[in-house]
């Protein structure tokens, strides 16, 4: 190769280069524009608020007049001092266990028996996955009717001569109200889910397990469960995170109350934060919250490895 | 043998039908709740209140519905949240399909890294929101406006993660001849892309509208005013006065379940196959 020809080979790529890197330039400025509406919104709604919300959360801001930084000392308030916030700790991991075990159980149960049937299974799975769609505070207040003192709940319970004193204004009881309330509203969305799951089982999996002799019994626990196990696990976490945030029934239903039987972490940050305009020590509760989600999240990761099986 | 063979199938048949019919007695019961609203919305407030309890009314009183949408306000709050829903859903769908396409057609520096982000932010507890947001909004002059609703709820990341999922699945080949031709990027999302991403669309704006529909602690906080209450704050309103007319707020909460009801029946095969896609996304 003569000198020239390098010179000019040379002289080509760069241009070349020059044309590659002006295109991918222009390729750049049109993916800004295209992503500047949602970096501008995400911005100002999403990124500046998480900040703000961890910086509130040292400060003593109630809204009117200068915040003051405390440090961690709205921490240690809620940890020591405040009255409250162990039973709003409490209530709040009641809640999420008793609603996430009976939750599973009862999604799980329905799924598999949807998918027993020959006929139907669409219209069962729409059946059950109908509250899901509607708005949780128009539930509970349909539910707060029924659970009304003398209304149709305590007049079930007196025809079984069991009587209750006005259940949503029982100590006990009404959180258990409200887990109920919170089952008939969400268990559709994991059955159908479930069902889903259970629906790309392999029939021919079953049916060899069948041929060898497997009891129904054996071939739920070995087979089906098993492979549906990685969407069981999915389940369990969204699950898990939606029911530490629950708000909607408990502002309906009880306020909270009575005493602070259902306050929980949810409701805390509304009552702390716009009723007593405390937002500095409500964004700290929120922060727990936040807090607890992941914990609660990277524990469920850790214990996937004991029971979920993924197939690869 | 034969005898024994029609034995069996009639008794596997007869389980069969056992087995439909507990699960309907099941879905029956589950499903009382629905009937206890609409019975209790078409009768008069004293039925409703009435010791002992009725299953149904003495007298139907259907026009409780049209009485609860213009005496009560529920045809303004029904107004309110259809157009809080309908334009949080109309940009939710706007900005996504723009940031969708960015993130699955376009090469930048950081692209990966930005998405990573975008997912990362689907974790944030909203609870954990509303109070610096509060604080935008009354900033912003905002507090007790539609725009103050719509405009914080209206930028999630889950719509651009998914709509960029569907573009990816579009083959490249239909837009490079378009390019060749000299469309624009713009042009070629607006008449080639969304046209064939529908399914995902619908689906994006289906989950939004619901949610938003639905949506409560947001709209109660930046709704000051009675008047610009959506239907779940309405349906609130109305607890803390003296005599409550339930039969009113039963019928009211019958509107607000509306339109989900209707959505879930309708587009049941498009709810399930997402579902389903979530399954096997869980499943790998």
């Amino acid at each position: 190769m003569t000198i020239a020809q390098e010179t000019a080979a040379s002289t080509a790529s760069a241009a070349t280069t020059r044309r590659r890197s002006r295109l991918d330039a222009r390729e750049g400025r049109t993916a800004l524009f295209f992503l500047l509406p949602s970096l501008i919104g995400v911005t100002l709604f999403l990124v500046v608020p998480i900040v703000a919300s961890l910086v509130l959360s040292f400060t003593n801001w109630k809204l009117l007049g200068k915040p003051q930084f405390l440090g961690f000392a709205n921490y240690v308030r809620l940890f020591t001092a405040d009255p409250q916030f162990w039973t709003i700790l409490r209530n709040t991991l009641f809640f999420t266990a008793e609603y996430l075990v009976l939750n599973l159980v009862i999604s799980v149960g329905l799924a598999v028996w949807i998918s027993s049937l020959k006929m139907g299974q669409r219209w069962f799975r729409v059946i059950f996955f109908l509250p899901t769609f509607t708005p949780t505070i128009a539930v509970a207040i349909v539910w707060m009717l029924i659970f009304a003192p003398d209304g149709l709940f305590d007049t079930m319970m007196r025809a079984l001569s069991w009587t209750v004193p006005g259940v949503l204004t029982d100590q006990t009881l009404a959180m258990q109200a409200v887990v109920v309330v919170s089952l008939w509203a969400g268990v559709g969305y994991n059955t159908v889910l479930f069902n889903a799951a259970l629906d790309m089982v392999p029939a021919s999996y079953l049916e060899a397990a069948r041929i060898d002799g497997a009891t129904a019994w054996d071939r739920f626990w070995r087979i089906r469960l098993p492979l549906i196990s990685p969407t069981l696990f999915f389940g369990t976490v969204m699950t898990a995170i939606t029911s530490l945030q629950v708000f909607d029934q408990i502002y309906v239903m009880t306020r909270g109350g009575p005493g602070s039987a259902t306050a929980t972490l949810g409701y805390a940050v509304y009552q702390k934060g716009f009723q007593a305009f405390q937002m500095g020590y409500a964004s700290s509760i929120a922060w727990v919250m936040f807090a607890l989600i992941m914990a609660l999240t990277a524990m469920q990761f850790w214990l996937q490895r004991k029971w979920v099986h993924y197939d690869n | 043998m034969t005898t024994r063979s029609k034995a069996a199938a009639r008794r596997a048949l007869v389980l069969d039908i056992l087995n439909h019919g507990a699960l309907a007695l099941v879905a029956l019961l589950f499903l009382f709740p629905f009937f206890w609203m609409v019975s209790n919305a078409v009768r008069s407030n004293a039925e409703v209140l009435a010791i002992p309890v009725r299953l149904l009314p003495s007298v139907f009183e259907w026009d409780n519905f049209a009485k609860a949408w213009t005496e009560q306000p529920f045809g303004r709050f029904f107004f309110n949240s259809f157009v809080i829903a309908t334009s949080v859903t109309a940009i939710t769908v706007v900005v996504s399909c723009l940031s969708g396409y960015a993130f699955a057609r376009l090469r930048f520096p950081g692209r990966d890294l930005l998405l990573m982000g975008y997912l990362g932010t689907l974790m944030v507890p909203g609870i954990m929101l509303i109070i610096p947001l509060y604080l935008i909004i009354n900033s912003l002059g905002m507090v007790n406006t539609f725009q103050g609703v719509i405009l914080p709820v209206a930028f999630g990341t889950f719509g651009s993660f998914l709509l960029r999922q569907f573009f990816l699945s579009i083959p490249n080949e239909l837009e490079e001849a378009a390019r060749v031709d000299g469309a624009s990027r713009l042009r070629i999302l607006v008449s080639i892309i969304v046209p064939l991403s529908m399914p995902a669309i619908g689906l994006l704006s289906l989950f939004t509208f619901i949610a938003q529909w639905n949506n409560f602690l947001w709209p109660l906080i930046v709704m000051t005013g009675a008047e610009n209450a959506t239907l779940p704050v309405g349906l609130t309103l109305f607890q803390t006065q003296q005599s409550t007319a339930w039969n009113y707020i039963m019928a009211g909460a019958t509107l607000s379940m509306l339109p989900g009801i209707i959505l879930a029946i309708l587009l049941q095969k498009l709810i399930y196959n997402s579902i389903a896609l979530n399954a096997g996304l869980g499943g790998r």
